[in-house]
């Protein structure tokens, strides 16, 4: 639960990429499964890949996507955080993570339309 | 005469296992959370059990969670934390409740020694006074922590504390940057030693709420980043 102590915004970068770090972690499993069809059963291929082109899947898209740049560029910051010398601008630094990921998903969706 | 305004005041009464209890306090034009404890203890149950000493933001004894949120309430205003004529004091989390408002900080400052946030002389009080250089960048360094009073409130309102009992804290780890940072201390392999084990600064997870909710607006995130560097710089040089 989000209690009065936690609504600030690293405490929000924080569960993002821990979120993002779950998903993407259940997602990778799935994917690598599906690109095995590649080389055992490619008639299901075909199949998972013309389901794929439904707008469901596209902006299901979108999100793995931003999930995807939100939980690098959330994990390049914390890097610098812990082996740059201390810069102030943690909080835009966080925030810009979230800009740049939702404007990469953006085009990424604009693009598959 | 107009009719004086009262605010509603949940007050924790109890040890671990306890409850919130209501009380009517009248409201004054200038009164901090400790004002609103005090009067409660003085006109309405004075069982009620709190710490406090300096009341002016010097001696960390009076820190509590106000609607949630850990604060030194000798300088809090209740204008600021009221919700609609009510507000809810409770025991400082993360540390085990004694009684009442007061809890067990036995294992908040154990964890200071244990991160060798102490003193470790290079000199005798026979030796003369060394000249530090107030603008060398580890004495800034080392200056920027050294207005904590001990109060608790960032160790209450770390999550990696609540989650890892063994975990220095934000405090603990502050004062050995501190330390580290200080020429005049002597075993600085000591204090990585100290801070590099299985609670210690790589446990933080830069959630940042130390710093967001320190009364005297220090950053032990940024002290603990630079305990992360220094002693991941130490491990690899030690290896080579």
């Amino acid at each position: 639960m989000i209690h009065g102590y936690r609504t600030h915004t690293l405490w929000i970068a924080f569960l993002l990429h821990r979120i993002s770090g779950v998903a993407l972690a259940l997602f990778l499993p799935a994917h690598f499964w599906v690109l095995s069809y590649a080389l055992n059963a490619p008639q299901k291929l075909d199949g998972f890949l013309h389901w794929a082109e439904t707008p469901i899947v596209k902006f299901a898209e979108f999100g793995l996507v931003f999930l995807l740049s939100v939980h690098m560029l959330g994990g390049l910051r914390l890097m610098a955080l812990e082996f740059l010398p201390w810069t102030s601008g943690q909080k835009t630094a966080a925030a810009s993570a979230v800009a740049a990921s939702t404007f990469l998903a953006g085009i990424f969706l604009l693009r598959a339309i | 005469m107009p009719k004086e305004q009262q605010m509603s005041v949940s007050v924790w009464r109890g040890g671990a296992a306890g409850a919130y209890q209501s009380f009517d306090v009248k409201m004054e034009d200038n009164q901090t959370v400790l004002d609103v404890v005090a009067w409660i203890q003085q006109y309405a149950d004075p069982t009620l059990s709190y710490r406090y000493a300096c009341r002016v933001g010097m001696c960390g004894s009076c820190a509590m969670m106000v609607n949630g949120v850990p604060r030194w309430t000798c300088r809090t205003h209740v204008k600021k934390v009221l919700k609609d004529g009510h507000m809810e004091i409770g025991p400082l989390r993360n540390l085990p409740v004694i009684k009442d408002l007061a809890t067990d900080m036995d294992s908040f400052f154990n964890k200071w020694v244990a991160a060798e946030g102490l003193h470790h002389p290079t000199q005798t009080r026979h030796d003369p006074i060394e000249a530090i250089d107030p603008a060398s960048a580890a004495r800034v360094e080392a200056n920027a922590g050294i207005e904590c009073i001990n109060c608790s409130v960032c160790y209450a309102a770390c999550d990696t504390v609540a989650g890892n009992p063994d975990y220095l804290g934000p405090a603990a780890l502050q004062r050995a940057w501190s330390v580290y940072n200080d020429s005049k201390d002597s075993d600085k392999q000591a204090i990585l030693d100290a801070v590099s084990g299985v609670g210690g600064c790589h446990n933080c997870h830069s959630q940042g709420s130390c710093a967001v909710h320190c009364p005297n607006e220090l950053n032990p995130m940024n002290a603990i980043a630079g305990l992360k560097r220094e002693t991941a710089r130490n491990f690899f040089k030690r290896r080579t």
